[in-house]
């Protein structure tokens, strides 16, 4: 680069404490022109902080940011932007209701008329080889293209610094793929790209350079490409990474969990309709459901934990019991236990105590109520016993659940089910937005779940979660599940394709379709 | 005969309709920047009383008007520092509002009770207002036409302007809005303020046109029935028109009843109606699935922002 002698972004002793805690301490690092440099880091380190600071979300304490050189205050992000900074959020700054150009029209500082931005976006859609209809309501998008109006939003703003925090969580393989190589275009072209990320074989295959933080700390800088996952995982819980312990050779048992010809029709228009569902889980089993978010997981997993109980009897079986037209908590009698994907609401309630928490599905199968009356110093110590078995970190056992952060709620709802030894237990992202070291404890769990004798039905967007957890595999698309495939048989490549491909993209399909094969 | 019947009914309903139709615009543009302000009626009866007060003692029309949005508008203040600014629970501090209006509209207007004040006069000239045809078209006061002029203004703000993008964006998002960089309290006080303003308006209408005179509680509830139009509207300004005035009719049932002589059904029964058909279209609208989707996302969620 022709401006190479200094840095993109500089940032100098940047410090921000919250209350109660130092969410970063004295960072330094420095972005050059045109590469892609990764900001690793476990749940909590200060990743996501620090990136609100660069983008003028948050101010720092103290410290320096400099931009090309020169030393900035970052107001806010209208100032960034002027600035030429971009950013990708992790959750999506998108209004549902809202068409595409809607939404891009709205992350604009400036005024422009709906025809001119439309054909900008398309000149920007054309320079990078994206696909995306600027007249859909976004609520009919799946999540990557989702995550491409994010991404023409800070394109259409010629970005000096793009900042990408945990882009690829959602996306398919083919969707990464894509993804990646408008990066790399975008810092051919010179822009910076700090990229965050958890998924450590990304950033070796996808960043020049990598910071990593621990406790808002700076720990290591290093090159990712002389690095292997497994050593920067490390560096970044600072201490060695436990391999999952599976026992080779394992034979399962009997049919444990039955689900036969489920179909469901959606409860509203963004809803997907479960069709004609249908697997086994045996004793001892694992079973993997991969998909794309959208396609009917919620559903599936409403419809197994039995929330949303199905009109046939025989549609879901446990050991031979037909339980479909039962609720969760005739379910739970019957030793199905379940783990929906959101934490917050859903899996717990965020303002009630962890112990609340516990009695909540824990107390039929604990005993924890007699004539209607909870004893409470059997359902504190249940807790306790939770807590201590998972390493929840919290303040104790009274705690409300909406004060752990996300990976520590996470262990204890898991923690909570699996302690209650289900027959059978079902899953919903067991390792969403939870770090390395938690989430190796939690698979950890799960398959010492299973080696006791329960199924165990994993509903996981995350790939190489599935793949390196469980025994089968099917895929979810659109509502219909795939046929069982046999992990260690099945090709990543051939799950990507059962996924879908790329979405609303079936050149690209077709093309990667095609390098496998060559491959 | 009949023909004249017809229209001077439509003329009746066109007045009745009016005052929900100003309320409701105001608390349509509320909602959408996701709002719920349940003070309809107390701001109605604040600038009922207000744009009364007002009128009897300069005399002037427009004036006491102008005063009714600005007092009712006022009000709304008090309702936005509490649940914007003091992030405290909307539906609660709504009903509080509207108790408030009542009871501080009776205090100013105990001096007022009885007395009168001269009708607004048509817009146009007799020889289009008084026509035995045209009237339907000509034959209104000035707030009747500015109610038509802001359903159009109000449509085309929220569909094509900028800034009513971003109102729309505040109300289906507000921590995304928020993150982009836009200022969701200060959005939301502005239509919090509007939505006051309109239904002051609204409400001098009872006290300045319908009736013409002060009277407590002279809005009879009608705050609710703008409140629960707007959810009848889905959201939607043309939709608000055609709503308002399918209200005026249920509205005005009694008066034609009694003008035709008709005996089958007890007047009160007729004069239930509206609220009758209130609890019946809500009810109706609630069966529909489709009605969540179409609210704004954040309808009466407060809004916390993170520094």
């Amino acid at each position: 680069m022709s401006d190479g002698v200094t840095s993109r972004l500089e940032l100098t002793g940047i410090t921000k404490s919250f209350p109660g805690v130092l969410a970063n301490d004295d960072v330094s690092f420095s972005v050059a022109p045109g590469t892609i440099h990764a900001l690793l880091g476990e749940n909590g380190a200060g990743k996501s902080t620090l990136v609100k600071m660069i983008y003028g979300i948050m101010h720092p304490d103290a410290g320096e940011i400099r931009f090309d050189g020169k030393p900035v205050q970052v107001a806010n992000p209208k100032a960034a932007r002027a600035m030429g900074v971009g950013m990708v959020f992790q959750h999506f700054s998108l209004f549902e209701a809202m068409t595409v150009l809607e939404n891009i029209a709205l992350g604009l500082d400036e005024a422009v008329s709906y025809s001119e931005l439309e054909s900008r976006i398309r000149a920007v859609l054309e320079q990078y080889h994206l696909h995306l209809d600027p007249h859909r309501t976004v609520a009919t998008l799946s999540v990557g293209e989702r995550q491409r109006i994010e991404i023409v939003r800070a394109l259409l703003l010629t970005p000096q610094l793009l900042i990408m925090d945990e882009p690829t969580s959602v996306l398919t393989p083919q969707e990464v793929a894509q993804l990646f190589d408008t990066l790399r275009a975008l810092a051919k072209r010179g822009c910076s790209i700090l990229y965050i990320s958890h998924k450590l074989h990304e950033i070796v295959e996808l960043c020049d350079k990598a910071t990593i933080l621990r406790g808002g700390k700076v720990v290591a800088e290093c090159d990712p490409k002389k690095e292997s996952s497994r050593s920067m995982a490390e560096m970044m819980i600072g201490g060695s990474l436990k391999e999952i312990e599976k026992a080779e050779g394992r034979s399962f048992g009997a049919e444990r969990f039955v689900v036969a010809d489920l179909s469901l029709p959606a409860d509203d228009e963004f809803g997907t309709t479960l069709r004609n569902i249908t697997f086994s889980v045996r004793a001892g089993e694992i079973f993997g459901v991969a998909g794309v978010a959208g396609n009917g997981q919620n559903e599936l997993l409403l419809a197994l934990s039995g929330e949303r109980p199905v009109p046939f009897s025989d549609a879901v079986k446990i050991d031979g019991t037909p339980v479909g037209m039962l609720g969760a908590d005739a379910r739970r009698r019957h030793g199905l236990c379940a783990v929906p994907e959101e934490r917050n609401g859903h899996g717990a309630v965020p303002g009630f105590s962890l112990i609340d928490n516990a009695i909540l599905t824990a107390r039929n199968r604990k005993n924890m109520v007699n004539w209607g009356v909870i004893n409470s110093r059997l359902a504190e110590r249940y807790t306790d016993e939770v807590i201590h078995t998972f390493a929840v970190k919290t303040t104790g056992a009274s705690s409300p659940a909406g004060s752990l952060s996300g990976g520590n709620l996470q262990k204890f709802i898991m923690g909570r089910e699996i302690m209650q030894a289900p027959e059978v237990l079902v899953v919903s992202q067991p390792t969403w937005g939870v770090d390395a070291g938690a989430a190796a404890a939690i698979h950890q769990e799960i398959v010492d779940l299973a080696a006791r004798g329960s199924a165990v039905v994993v509903i996981s967007q995350d790939l190489d979660e599935l793949l390196a957890i469980s025994d089968t595999l099917a895929v979810m698309n659109e509502g219909v599940l795939s046929r069982s495939l046999k992990v260690g048989e099945a090709s990543v490549d051939e799950i990507g394709l059962l996924m879908g491909g790329v979405h609303g993209d079936p050149e690209a399909t077709r093309e990667y379709a095609g390098a496998a094969h060559v491959a | 005969m009949t023909e004249a019947i017809l229209i001077s009914i439509l003329v009746t309903v066109v007045g009745a309709a009016t005052p929900i139709l100003l309320a409701g615009l105001g608390e349509l543009v509320v909602e959408k920047s996701g709002v719920l302000n349940l003070g309809v009626e107390g701001m109605m009866l604040v600038g009922a009383v207000t744009g009364f007060a007002v009128t009897t003692m300069t005399g002037v029309t427009f004036v006491g008007i102008v005063a009714a949005a600005c007092a009712a508008a006022g009000a709304s203040m008090i309702f936005g520092y509490l649940t914007l600014t003091l992030t405290a629970n909307q539906v609660a501090t709504g009903l509080a509002l509207t108790i408030f209006g009542i009871g501080l509209s009776s205090l100013m207007g105990a001096g007022f009770v009885g007395q009168t004040v001269e009708r607004i006069g048509p817009l146009f000239p007799p020889a289009l207002a008084e026509h035995e045809h045209l009237r339907i078209l000509f034959g209104y006061d000035p707030v009747v036409y500015f109610s038509f002029a802001m359903t159009l203004v109000v449509a085309w703000f929220l569909r094509r302007t900028r800034a009513g993008l971003i109102l729309r964006a505040v109300g289906e998002n507000d921590v995304s809005a928020h993150s982009i960089g836009y200022s969701v309290i200060s959005v939301r006080y502005m239509a919090v303020a509007f939505g006051g303003a309109m239904a002051g308006i609204g409400g001098c209408y009872y006290s300045l046109v319908l009736t013409p005179m002060w009277a407590e509680r002279l809005t009879a509830g009608r705050g609710w029935i703008a409140l629960a139009l707007v959810v009848f509207s889905a959201w939607r300004p043309m939709r608000l028109l055609a709503g308002a005035y399918l209200f005026g009719v249920v509205m005005t049932l009694e008066l034609h009843a009694k003008a035709a002589g008709f005996e089958y059904v007890p007047p009160e029964f007729l004069a239930a109606m509206p609220y009758l058909a209130t609890i019946v279209v809500l009810a109706l609208i609630s069966l529909r699935k489709s009605v969540g989707s179409q609210a704004p996302a954040c309808l009466g969620q407060p809004f916390k922002p993170s520094t």
